[in-house]
Formats: structure tokens, C-alpha cells, sequence
């Protein structure tokens, strides 16, 4: 089953209008993105610690969802460093460990790592279908909007087609395995999940029609009331402006 | 007795799916102002059909749909009547496409022009009067069978429609849940068109039941609800038929 399980809390975060949520999200991801110095990455990780904690998710879950970026991590850790031109650090048997690589390294795990956990913190922590709401308000075309709701709402009905036609297949001996037979079945199980989805959408876009659907989407105004929103936009503002600040003042040391 | 005009009037309707023996064929039918018609006929029999051309979902190859007085040929037209007449689909997962059910129901009454405030008024007060009052955050697709189909059927009345075309209503749903579907249509003072299967739904809601064969409506006579006698065994206990 498909689930959002940091939707679910009451913490501060969880009291911030969505929309704030969403610009601050995207301007604190692209201000680290593009910050070099480490005073400023050090801060952003510790701004995108701060969210994570207001949020009060369950620990485990959070490291859960950080394990695919470290994943990619372990990956540049074995490449980048012996691979960067630069003074040695040292050496490990024939290969020569360069100085700037590890700081390469080490600047790309800081960055991942904070970016993802802010948007662990704010957009994770908000209902797919808030998400969309709140961005059609903030102007995105409502098409696109509908796409990414409509996929949210759709998705779990296609999971439970899939689960019923791999139960019918269960139930009559099969037993997933490396042959062309087990190819077969799963070539035949998505094909009919594809055309089932097909004839679906048919069947929810004359629904649509029905009652009255004109190409005009409509979303509703914000259901939950938010009381946080003065004091989120204080705090990220604030981090905003010493992340830009601390970039400046050290824009000539590391 | 004044002649009445019928509300929705089809005549000599066929239909076809590419590649196969026409569904409807030549069919008639009449519908006047607070008719409560019951459709009764085996799967694969056209009942579907019927009501999406109606709806103008599809086209039929030959026949004359007049509908509110006007003859219905264009997209154009259809819009019309698909403000006045309200469809509920077979599968609820069809109808309910909107991530919660306030957003679904307001869905309808936003298309006809109204505003934010008044959708959500009407959308309440359609939610109310289905004892679903508590259900506007709820998400659609957590909902169980007959939950979802109450909330399709709110979504359709939130329009205020003239004529309601239920397919299938009484689908998914327990005893309790049809129980309701029943005082609900009962209550309604409105013109409506259901498919169902089950005789006893048909005789607590329909004045007048069709059967189809061969691709035309018949009136059925022999299908007059009535009740009789017979033996089964535990029969000494007090029970229910369904």
C-alpha cells in the first residue's frame, strides 16, 4: 500500500499554509544549491536539521528516506576523490586521495542531505491533494495541477487492479520465477493493466462530462486553519538571509 | 386527461459496438415528469448504453432524442442536458476523482457557475441531507463500497438535477446501506430512471419496470411485483429475504 506517513502529524510545520511551505521549500533548496562556502553549507544543514525537528517525524522513517541519497553518496565518495585533479591528501595503495575531491565530496553530501530534508520537512508533511491545491493558487496551470492530483488519485486504484490480477494469478499456482512463463504473465498482467487504466480514464472523463466539466479545473481555498504562518515565514526568511549573508561575508576564505 | 409531453423522448434509437450485433435496435421510449422506472434486463443487454446516449456520451447510429422539449444532436446541446439530468455511473471510482469529498461534490456545482461559497453551501447541505455530514475531509479513495457510492450520489444531487439515471445503485451496497439508498430516493421528489437486478429495490422505488430484449423496451407486465407463498428449510425461523 501506498501511504504518506509524515502527513499524518500535528507539529508546528504542520500548522504552516501549504503555500508557504511550497515557495519557501523551493527558495531555501535553490539558495543551498547554488552556495559554495562551507560556514554557509554547514548552516543550511543545520536550518534543514531545525525543520525536520519542528516537524517531529518519526527518526527512523526520515534516515529511511535519506538512505537513497546516501546510496548516491557512497557512489562519489569511491569515485570523485581519486579522480579529482589537486594536491594529495594521501594515499590509499596506488591511488593518490586529492585534497579538492574531498572537499567536492563532502560539499555534495552537505547539500543533498540538507535539501532532502527540507523537503522532508515541508513538502512531505503536506497531503498530495493540499499540494495541489495550494499550487494552483500559487498559479501553476491547472492542468498540470489536475495531472499530479488525478496520478495521486488514480494510483491507488491501479495498485489495487494490480493487486487483484496478481491474486487471480496466485491462486492458480503461479509462482513468479526466472523462465519466459513468468516473463509471460507479467507481460500479459501489465498489458491489462494498461488497457484497464485506458478504460478507465474513459469511463472518469464522461463521468467528468457528465456533470458539466468544461476544461476549466476549480480548487478549493485552504480547509485546515493555519496559525503558524507568521512565525514559518520569520524563521525561513531569516535563514534565507543568513545563508545569502554568510555566502558573502566568506566569499573570499574556503 | 390533458395529453402530457414527455420529458425525454427517444425514437427508432439503435446502437452498435464496431464488430458486434446492434445492443439497442429500433428502441422507444417515453419518460414523463415524475416517472420512477425501473430497468431490468440480462448483462450485455444495452441498459448502459441507453443511458449514455442519453447523456450524449455516445451517439447513436440511427433514431431522434428529444429531450426538455429540444431535439439533442450536438456536444452543444448535451451540455444542457447534462446540467438537468444527473447520470450515476456503475463504478464509484469512476465518478469520485477529486482527492477529497468536498472537492468531489463542489466538482458538479462549480461547472454550472457557481460560486466558491455557494458550491461549498450546496455541497453541505447535499452531504447533510445524505447523513454523510461528517464526511467532507474524508479522502475518496479511503472510503469503503457503499460509502463511495452514497458520495457519488451526493455529488450528482449537489447539481439539483431534474432526472436522475442510477445504474445500478443498489451495487456494493449491505442492507443497511440499501435501506437508506431507498428512503433516500423515496424522499426525492424527482423524475428517475434506475438499473438494478434485485426485484425487491424495484418494488420499493419504481412505479413502472421495463425489460429489454432484442435491442427495444418492453413494458413488463409479468415482472408486477407480487407476494407468494413457499417452503424452505430452518423456514420456522423468523428471517429476512433479500
Amino acid at each position: 500500500m501506498i501511504t504518506e506517513p509524515f502527513t499524518a502529524g500535528n507539529a508546528i510545520i504542520h500548522h504552516v499554509d501549504p503555500r508557504l511551505k511550497i515557495v519557501f521549500a523551493v527558495m531555501l533548496s535553490c539558495a543551498i544549491a547554488t552556495v559554495d562556502r562551507f560556514p554557509t553549507l554547514f548552516f543550511g544543514l543545520a536550518a534543514a536539521l531545525l525543520l525536520l525537528l519542528l516537524a517531529r517525524l518519526d527518526g527512523k522513517a526520515v534516515l529511511k528516506r535519506l538512505a537513497v541519497v546516501f546510496g548516491f553518496m557512497a557512489l562519489i565518495w569511491l569515485v570523485i576523490p581519486i579522480t579529482y585533479p589537486g594536491p594529495p591528501l594521501f594515499d590509499i595503495g596506488p591511488f593518490q586521495v586529492s585534497r579538492p575531491g574531498v572537499m567536492l565530496c563532502l560539499k555534495i553530501t552537505l547539500k543533498s542531505i540538507s535539501i532532502l530534508s527540507i523537503l522532508i520537512a515541508l513538502i512531505a508533511t503536506t497531503p498530495l491533494p493540499v499540494i495541489g491545491s495550494a499550487l494552483h493558487r500559487l498559479g501553476v496551470p491547472g492542468k498540470l495541477v489536475y495531472l499530479l492530483v488525478m496520478t495521486y488519485r488514480y494510483i491507488f486504484v491501479i495498485e489495487n487492479e494490480y493487486r487483484r490480477l496478481m491474486r487471480a494469478a496466485r491462486i492458480r499456482g503461479f509462482k513468479p520465477g526466472t523462465n519466459i512463463h513468468s516473463y509471460k504473465t507479467f507481460a500479459y498482467l501489465t498489458g491489462m493493466i494498461f488497457i484497464r487504466a485506458s478504460a478507465r480514464a474513459e469511463r472518469v472523463y464522461h463521468a467528468m462530462l457528465c456533470r458539466g466539466f468544461n476544461g476549466r479545473f476549480h480548487t478549493l481555498g485552504p480547509i485546515a486553519p493555519y496559525t503558524n504562518n507568521r512565525a514559518f515565514t520569520i524563521l525561513t526568511t531569516g535563514t534565507m538571509v543568513i545563508i545569502i549573508g554568510l555566502e558573502i561575508w566568506n566569499r573570499n576564505s574556503l | 386527461m390533458e395529453q402530457k409531453q414527455p420529458i425525454i423522448s427517444l425514437e427508432g434509437i439503435s446502437y452498435s459496438y464496431p464488430g458486434s450485433r446492434p445492443i439497442l435496435n429500433n428502441l422507444e421510449l417515453d419518460i414523463f415528469k415524475g416517472d420512477r422506472i425501473g430497468l431490468v434486463a440480462p448483462n450485455g443487454s444495452g441498459k448502459t448504453t441507453l443511458f449514455h446516449i442519453i447523456m450524449g456520451l455516445i451517439k447513436p447510429s440511427t433514431g431522434r432524442l428529444t429531450i426538455f422539449g429540444d431535439e439533442r444532436k450536438t456536444e452543444q446541446d448535451f451540455m444542457d442536458v447534462r446540467r438537468r439530468i444527473g447520470l450515476l455511473f456503475q463504478d464509484a471510482d469512476d465518478q469520485l476523482f477529486s482527492p477529497t469529498v468536498l472537492e468531489d461534490v463542489t466538482f458538479g456545482p462549480l461547472n454550472l457557475g457557481k460560486s466558491k461559497k455557494e458550491a461549498i453551501a450546496v455541497s453541505k447541505k447535499t452531504l447533510e441531507f445524505l447523513g454523510l455530514d461528517d464526511f467532507e475531509d474524508r479522502i475518496t479513495y479511503k472510503l469503503s463500497g457503499g460509502e463511495k457510492r452514497l458520495v457519488s450520489l451526493a455529488t450528482i444531487l449537489a447539481m439539483e438535477p431534474e432526472v436522475l439515471l442510477l445504474d445500478e445503485p443498489g451495487n456494493a451496497l449491505d442492507s443497511a446501506m440499501k435501506s437508506k439508498l431507498i428512503d433516500v430516493l423515496n424522499s426525492l421528489a424527482i423524475t428517475y430512471v434506475l438499473i438494478s437486478h434485485e426485484y425487491d429495490f424495484f418494488s420499493e422505488t419504481t412505479d413502472r419496470i421495463f425489460s429489454m430484449e432484442n435491442g427495444k423496451l418492453l413494458l413488463d407486465d409479468a415482472l408486477y411485483i407480487h407476494t407468494h407463498k413457499h417452503s424452505h428449510k430452518v423456514g420456522k425461523q423468523p428471517h429476512k429475504h433479500t
